[in-house]
Formats: structure tokens, C-alpha cells, sequence
């Protein structure tokens, strides 16, 4: 039994301690936003925060979070200035990476408010998009962070 | 010399998408309070319109492109148009998204019932408003006529739309000129993009129902022939929520030698699965590596019995042994994995005598059959529920993961059960693309080609998974079109043959697939890396070279409906590309600017398309850093001009990812590489500027998801070679090549 909070609400899960945050989230609690891709914390599209930071809920384990507060994209509200960036970037095709982008790129922010290219391409780096929108997405963070849609 | 390759696709699309049409076609009226002239969308006496959309939404906003082309025949209001990617249904007809058809395929079958459509409300709201309908015109979802209009809603709810469309009077509307469209080529917002900023959105992974269970297979030592010998689960049975581990038995022979392993979590069941003790007897190809199957290929590449002739024209034999001068050399390229960002997945069970798979797939048409084998029922007992794709990229075109489900639901009675693949898994089991070799040969005169012959042997997906699609060759025997379009150029090059070999021992080892862009995804790797190459052998230069072949004479001169213009729009492709990466100018030292052209797909509905690479090589490690690629399309007609450019991008970049981040090798009969830790796709530090181009066209729209993988590959390889005067011709094109071509 882990007791966290999730998206501003205390949430209790039965979850093995060792079972990764990321089939809790999806499978035990319902929020099927935040997305599996390779299980090694390589690909990035499970990312969600645990107290503000970007973490791989993938390889990490529900009882690490005991205590803590966990943001997922369904926590981001649908209004957050990246979600609109996002969509006025057009940025996702197939779209299954976004989630993870966008928590990114929310953490990025939050450290970052103005990023430059490299510390897009940086922190960025670990999100890989198969579909490879990566000029959307750095025009969208653009976006978000009020430097205009050069691309 | 074509109609051979002319069998390929258009012809099967005919014989398959028939009976569809006939379905589609004798459709009734809709439902009671909605009018729908056709299968393919229904308007309700609100006047909102929803149209039925077959094709997957795997990236491509394949439904917000086909309800814009319903819209803007219908002359609907586009805030009343709204869509759905319907489930399974023999009603369809043909239900597969790959290829880069939809567009091309879905502009002709949805204009044409949504002019019916038009027309029809156009006639009973002219009578509703008391006038002669040649008078009145349709726009924004209303009928108007003198000063007088009346809304389509109100139309269907009191109009008299008794008229009835046989399928030679639909055959028979034409499109819109160009000049009065409203929607298409304009920008408009994809539909289906908030629900993926929100986490809203449901893929395949997501689709759940009440007391579902979930497993994990456990993948055989081979894809085929393995046999379970037995099975361990004591240590299995230490993990909580394990259910059972059972041997699948697959009489479609689609997923041979599986083990399910069944729990209450996911997590068990991949706990469970890891702590199983399962042993097989392997099958065939336990032991074959990449270096067996290029030799394989090379072997059969040298035995000129084997493999269909895709072109074969009177007097290649003789043009060679008469030539001053030939060119022949060898282009490789290694396995690649699909790698779609979602792994494989899907969920199965039985309801009310109905199998249902929930699942994300490209080709519910091809599948189909493989489950009622498997089940052992019939098609009709079996729906496939659509859900979104996390990446497709042809990986989904194989629905074998569908099957392995529904053998997972059917072992435990049919109760619902979700079978997720590990990435490791999904690699495992994906159906990469097959190796390649290719000999290409030129004789040259007069500083051009003046015969050609191009010799490529790979894997076939289409044997395996499709044989019926395989057309045959000049000398009768068949051949995978998918695994040599590409070959089948638009030059002019006098006496040219074409031969496509299936590797069969890449068959017997692994499923091959279709990857993105298939076989132009490698035979265009030789066509235009041997131009340049021959370019430089004639002392030519390699832009020049190509514009003089590409003179649209006898078969390249292009036909209607869709290559009106042949080469000659190739040609122009390659001018604009030309002055627009300024071909010619000085560059730094070891800096160069490659250029490719290809036809995309295959020559039934071309898309012109141009690259140049601009990159900078470090001549101490051969490192490669691709600074711009700038690229020239000729599509025809531009559905979504913001969506046409996504595609081209995302596919441009795929292009760079497989000639220089990707690509595996087999060992021991499987693939090496299986997760992120080794295979090592494109990230966002390694994207350079792209610069997109479309020609204005008012020609038929033709595909785009695919064309501009084709073309990266070779302007980077050209691009290294002007660059330092190394030439690679492997692919990926790794720094120790390029370091060792630049010593050679």
C-alpha cells in the first residue's frame, strides 16, 4: 500500500511497493495518459512529475512515491500553455510520446523559463518521438515560453 | 514494360475493393432522421455530418483529411463536420492503411458520394423552396436559390431524398476544379490533435473492459517451426496475481510456439513470464546471422534463374557487351526495426457470439482471415474494434499480435484478456525490414546511361504475409512489388531490366515487414547513389545527369489519372531543389550538399520528390553531422497543407534516422538489438534545419507518409562523398565506414 498524492488529490494504491508508478497509474488508478514505451527509462513517454521534477514513472517504484506529489498530463489540466502550444504547433502525429514531451518540456519550464536551443535539445533529448515531430515540439516549447514560432 | 509492376497494387485494389464498392454502393438510406446517399457518411436534420473514416489514425490525421474532402464536395459548414474510424465490417470493403494509399485512395470514393450527396440535397431543397434546382447552389451546409435558403438539417428532416445512386452514376461526378474549392489546400486544425495533449486520447494499450485479465507471451527461440517441449511454472507460481502459463495452439500457423502467461497485473504477468521456465525445439534459422543473409542474397543475386523480372526490356545484354564503358557496384543495407512508440498489444474475448479484438491495426482486411483460422470461426463472428495507433509506420499492417490475443482469449474461453508485448518483446517479434543487397550496372555512351540493370534480393514481406498480392515478372515467375518499387525508375535509360529476388532464408528466419517506405526505402539507397556514381564515372555532373534521362519519353511520359506529366514533373522537382539548396555554390572544407530524386512510392501514383543533404564530416572519425536537408515535393493536389508538411517532415527524419542512427544485424536468429539502451533512433540534438517545399498542383493527390524517407538516405551519401570523396554504400552509414572510404 502506497498513499501519495496524485493531481492534488490523496490517492492509496494496493500496488506491490516494487511495481513500477507507471502500471499503478495506468492499470490501478485509471489514468491511462501516461504512456509504456521501453521499460528502461530510455524513451521517456511515461515521464510525470514527483514534486516538480520529470521522472520516468517507468523504473520507478510505486513506494518511492509514498508522501510525495505526483503530476501526470491529465494533472496539467488541458489548459497549461504548452497543451495550447502544443496544439497550436500541431505538433503530436501519431501522439503517443506527447504526454511524456509535454511533462518534459513542463519541468523545462519550470527550471527554465526562457530555454535556449541547446537546453531544449538537452533536456529534450530523452524523449524520443517515433514519429519524429521534433520541430513541432521545440517550436511548441518556443511557444509556451513566449519566444515566438521560429522554428 | 511496366504492366507487370502495373498488376501490383492498382490491380489488387480493383479485384479486393470490389466487392467493397458493390456493398458500399447499395447501401440504404440512413437511419430514421438521417440521410446518408452512401455507406460513407450520414447527415442528421441538424444538418451535422459524420463521416465513416476506414483508415487508421496512426499519426497521419487521416480523419480530419477525409471529412475536408467529404466537406468540401458536400459543400457542408465544416463546424458541423465531424467523423468516426468505424470498426471492422465486410461493408467497407477493403480496410487497410499503409502504403501511403488513404488520401489517394479515400479523394475519389468520399468526393464522389459527398457530390451525390450535394446534388440530391441540392434537388429537394429546391423543391422545399419552390424553384428549379439547376437555380440553386449548395454552400456552408445550406441550399440557396433566389434570396431564399434552407439549411441541409432542415432538408433532411422535410425534403424529399428518395434519389438513389448506382455506383456507374457515381463513377461518373467529377470532382471540383480546383479554382471553387474551399477546404482543401487551405490550413485547418487536425481533429484528432487535443485528445493527444491531454492524455485523452485511447490507443490500443488503453481500451480496457470489466474483468480483464492481462498476459504476456513468451516468445519462441524462432518465428517459425519452434514446438513447446514443456513448461516450468514453479518459480512463476511465486509471483502474486500469476494465473497459469499455457502453449498456444495457432492452426493459422501466424503465431507458431507461444507461451501465454496469464495474471491479474500486468506487472505479474511480466514477472510471472520472466520466471518461467519454458524449452522449445527451434525451428528453422536458430542459427543465422546478418552476414548469412547478405550471403544468402549474394548467392542468389549471382544465379541468373532466380527471381521475378519486374522490367525487362529487348537488348540489355546487347547494349552491355557493346559499351565503351560500364559501371557496376554493390549496395548493402542491414536490418531495421519499426520501433513504434507503443509496443504491440491487444485485447480479445468473446460477447454474445462475437470475437471482439481491441487494437490499434493498419490492415483489418489481411487479418481477418488469419483470426477465423485461428478461432476457428467465421470472419463474420469477428470484429476488430479501432483504436489509435502509437505509431504505425507499417509495423500494424501485420496484425500477428491480434492473433496471439485471440488465441489467449479463446485458451481461457474466451474470457477478455490483454496481451502486452515488452519492448523487448515487440522488437523480438517485429517483422523488421529484411536486409538487402543490390548490384546496379549501367553501360555508359556519350556521358549517359545507355543501359541499365538492377539486381536486388531481400526479404519479401508481401510472400509472407500476402502472397496473393505478388504479381509475376516478364519471365512468369512472382515477385514482391513492395520489396523492388523504386527500382522501376522514371529515367530514361535506354534498355532496362529490373529483377527482384526474394531472400529466402531471411523468410524462413523472420517475418519480414513493411517498414516504412518498404523497398523504395532501399532500392532508391542504390538508383541514386549509383546516379551519382555514374554521374562521376561519365564526368558529368550529378544534377545535369539526371535532368537529361529524366526526359518523360515513351513509358516515362506519364499517364492520367494520377502520373499525368511523368518524369517531366520529376525533372521539375529537381530544377526547383537544385536552385533552391543553391546546387553549385562553394562550400567549407569538408562540408558537401548531396542531392537525390525519387519517384515515392511506386509509379501508379508517383510523388515527385527531391532532397538535398548539406552535411559536415569530420575527416579524423568519419563522424557525419547532417547540417539541412531541403526538400521538393510535387504531390499534386495538397489536402491539408500544414498536414502534408508534417508528413513530409516526420518523414524526411526518418529517412536521417535510418542512414545514420538506426539499423541491427541478426544473430542466432534474432534480432541484437532490442531496446533503446542499443537501437538508437533519431533525437532531438541530431535534427537539422528542414526546409520543405510543394510544387502548386492541381493534379490528383497522391501519397505523402512515405516519399520523403526514400530520398534522405542517398542525398546524405552523395553529400559525404562531395563532402570528403568518400563513398559508403552500406547502410546505416556508420563513421568507421565513412572514416575507412575516405582512406580507400
Amino acid at each position: 500500500m502506497t498513499t501519495f498524492r496524485l493531481n492534488g488529490r490523496e490517492v492509496t494504491a494496493k500496488a506491490p511497493d516494487d511495481a513500477p508508478l507507471l502500471w499503478t497509474l495506468r492499470d490501478e488508478i485509471g489514468l491511462t495518459g501516461t504512456k509504456f514505451g521501453c521499460g528502461i527509462g530510455q524513451c521517456g513517454a511515461c515521464t510525470v512529475h514527483v514534486n516538480g521534477e520529470a521522472v520516468r514513472a517507468c523504473i520507478t517504484p510505486t513506494s518511492a512515491v509514498a508522501g510525495q506529489a505526483v503530476t501526470t498530463i491529465e494533472g496539467l489540466g488541458g489548459s497549461h500553455p504548452l497543451q495550447k502550444a502544443w496544439i497550436e504547433a500541431q505538433a503530436p502525429q501519431c501522439g503517443y510520446c506527447q504526454s511524456g514531451q509535454i511533462m518534459q518540456a513542463a519541468a523545462l519550464l519550470k527550471s527554465k523559463p526562457q530555454p535556449s536551443d541547446a537546453d531544449i535539445d538537452a533536456a529534450m533529448t530523452g524523449n524520443l518521438c517515433r514519429c519524429m515531430a521534433y520541430l513541432r515540439i521545440r517550436r511548441a516549447i518556443k511557444l509556451a515560453a513566449g519566444q515566438g514560432a521560429k522554428a | 514494360m511496366n504492366a507487370p509492376t502495373d498488376l501490383s497494387r492498382r490491380g489488387f485494389l480493383v479485384t479486393v475493393g470490389a466487392a467493397g464498392a458493390t456493398f458500399a454502393l447499395s447501401a440504404p438510406a440512413g437511419a430514421a432522421g438521417s440521410y446518408a446517399p452512401t455507406i460513407w457518411y450520414t447527415i442528421d436534420t441538424s444538418g451535422n455530418v459524420v463521416v465513416h473514416v476506414i483508415r487508421a489514425e496512426m499519426g497521419q490525421h487521416v480523419g480530419t483529411a477525409i471529412a475536408r474532402i467529404v466537406a468540401e464536395e458536400l459543400e457542408a459548414d465544416w463546424s458541423k463536420v465531424s467523423f468516426v474510424h468505424v470498426d471492422s465490417d465486410p461493408k467497407w470493403g477493403l480496410m487497410v492503411t499503409g502504403g501511403s494509399w488513404s488520401v489517394w485512395q479515400s479523394y475519389p470514393l468520399y468526393s464522389q458520394a459527398a457530390a451525390a450527396g450535394r446534388i440530391t440535397l441540392v434537388e429537394a431543397g429546391a423543391r422545399l423552396l419552390g424553384g428549379p434546382p439547376a437555380q440553386a447552389t449548395a454552400r456552408d451546409g445550406r441550399v440557396t436559390l433566389g434570396g431564399k435558403s434552407i439549411g441541409y438539417g432542415e432538408i433532411v428532416a422535410r425534403g424529399d431524398l428518395s434519389r438513389r445512386w448506382s455506383p456507374e452514376d457515381l463513377a461518373k461526378l467529377q470532382p471540383k476544379p480546383a479554382t471553387t474549392r474551399r477546404l482543401l489546400g487551405r490550413p485547418a486544425p487536425q481533429r484528432d490533435i487535443p485528445g493527444k495533449v491531454d492524455g485523452s486520447a485511447v490507443y490500443g494499450l488503453d481500451a480496457k473492459v470489466p474483468g480483464m485479465i492481462y498476459a504476456r507471451p513468451r516468445l519462441p527461440p524462432t518465428r517459425y517451426g519452434a514446438k513447446v517441449v514443456s513448461i516450468d511454472d514453479r518459480e512463476a507460481r511465486k509471483v502474486p496475481g500469476f494465473i497459469r502459463a499455457l502453449a498456444m495452439d495457432d492452426p493459422s500457423g501466424t503465431v507458431p510456439g507461444l507461451v501465454m502467461v496469464y495474471a491479474e497485473t500486468f506487472v505479474a504477468a511480466d514477472r510471472a513470464a520472466e520466471a518461467l521456465k519454458v524449452t522449445w525445439t527451434p525451428g528453422p534459422g536458430a542459427g543465422v546471422s546478418e552476414a548469412d543473409l547478405q550471403a544468402r542474397a549474394r548467392a542468389l543475386i549471382a544465379d541468373r534463374s532466380k527471381g521475378g523480372l519486374v522490367v525487362e526490356d529487348p537488348g540489355v545484354d546487347a547494349a552491355f557487351s557493346a559499351a565503351r564503358k560500364t559501371v557496376e557496384r554493390t549496395y548493402t543495407t542491414s536490418t531495421a526495426l519499426h520501433f513504434q512508440m507503443e509496443p504491440v498489444n491487444a485485447l480479445a474475448f468473446e460477447k454474445d457470439g462475437v470475437f471482439e479484438i481491441h487494437t490499434g491495426n493498419q490492415w483489418q482486411s489481411l487479418v481477418l482471415p488469419w483470426l477465423a483460422q485461428a478461432l476457428g470461426r467465421k470472419e463474420e463472428t469477428i470484429v476488430l474494434r479501432t483504436h489509435l495507433l502509437g505509431g504505425g509506420f507499417g509495423r500494424r499492417l501485420n496484425g500477428d499480435y491480434a492473433v496471439a490475443a485471440a488465441l489467449a482469449s479463446k485458451a481461457i474461453g474466451g474470457k477478455p484478456v490483454k496481451v502486452v508485448w515488452t519492448r523487448a518483446d515487440d522488437s523480438r517479434f517485429d517483422s523488421p525490414r529484411s536486409p538487402s543487397v543490390q548490384v546496379v550496372k549501367a553501360a555508359l555512351d556519350g556521358g549517359r546511361i545507355v543501359a541499365m540493370q538492377h539486381d536486388c534480393c531481400a526479404g519479401w514481406p508481401t510472400q509472407a504475409m500476402a502472397p496473393f498480392f505478388m504479381p509475376k515478372g516478364a519471365n512468369d515467375a512472382p515477385f514482391d512489388p513492395f520489396a523492388i518499387n523504386g527500382a522501376n525508375h522514371w529515367y530514361s535509360v535506354g534498355a532496362h531490366r529490373v529483377r527482384a529476388i526474394g531472400n529466402d532464408l531471411a523468410n524462413e528466419t523472420f517475418r519480414p515487414g513493411w517498414l516504412r517506405s518498404v523497398g523504395p526505402g532501399f532500392t532508391n539507397w542504390a538508383v541514386e547513389s549509383f546516379m551519382d556514381e555514374a554521374a562521376a564515372e561519365a564526368g558529368a555532373d550529378p544534377v545535369a545527369f539526371r535532368l537529361a534521362m529524366l526526359d518523360a519519353s515513351g513509358r516515362n511520359a506519364g499517364s492520367a489519372p494520377n502520373a499525368v506529366g511523368g518524369a517531366r514533373r520529376q525533372a521539375a522537382v529537381l530544377k526547383r531543389l537544385a536552385t533552391k539548396a543553391g546546387w553549385g555554390q562553394a562550400l567549407p572544407r569538408n562540408t558537401g550538399l548531396g542531392i537525390a530524386t525519387t519517384f515515392g512510392q511506386e509509379r501508379d501514383m508517383p510523388t515527385w520528390t527531391g532532397c538535398a543533404a548539406r552535411v559536415r564530416v569530420d575527416p579524423a572519425t568519419g563522424a557525419v553531422k547532417v547540417e539541412k536537408l531541403t526538400l521538393v515535393i510535387d504531390c499534386g493536389t495538397v489536402v491539408n497543407p500544414d498536414g502534408a508538411l508534417a508528413q513530409v517532415e516526420g518523414a524526411a527524419l526518418w529517412g536521417l534516422s535510418l542512414a545514420l542512427h538506426e539499423g541491427t544485424a541478426f544473430e542466432n536468429g534474432q534480432v541484437k538489438d532490442v531496446n533503446l539502451d542499443t537501437y538508437t533512433p533519431l533525437r532531438m540534438g541530431d535534427v537539422p534545419d528542414v526546409e520543405v517545399e510543394f510544387i502548386p498542383s492541381a493534379e490528383a493527390p497522391v501519397g505523402l507518409g512515405e516519399p520523403a524517407t526514400t530520398v534522405v538516405g542517398p542525398a546524405i551519401g552523395n553529400a559525404i562523398y562531395r563532402a570528403v570523396g568518400a563513398r559508403v554504400r552500406d547502410l546505416p552509414i556508420r563513421p568507421a565506414a565513412v572514416k575507412a572510404a575516405i582512406k580507400a
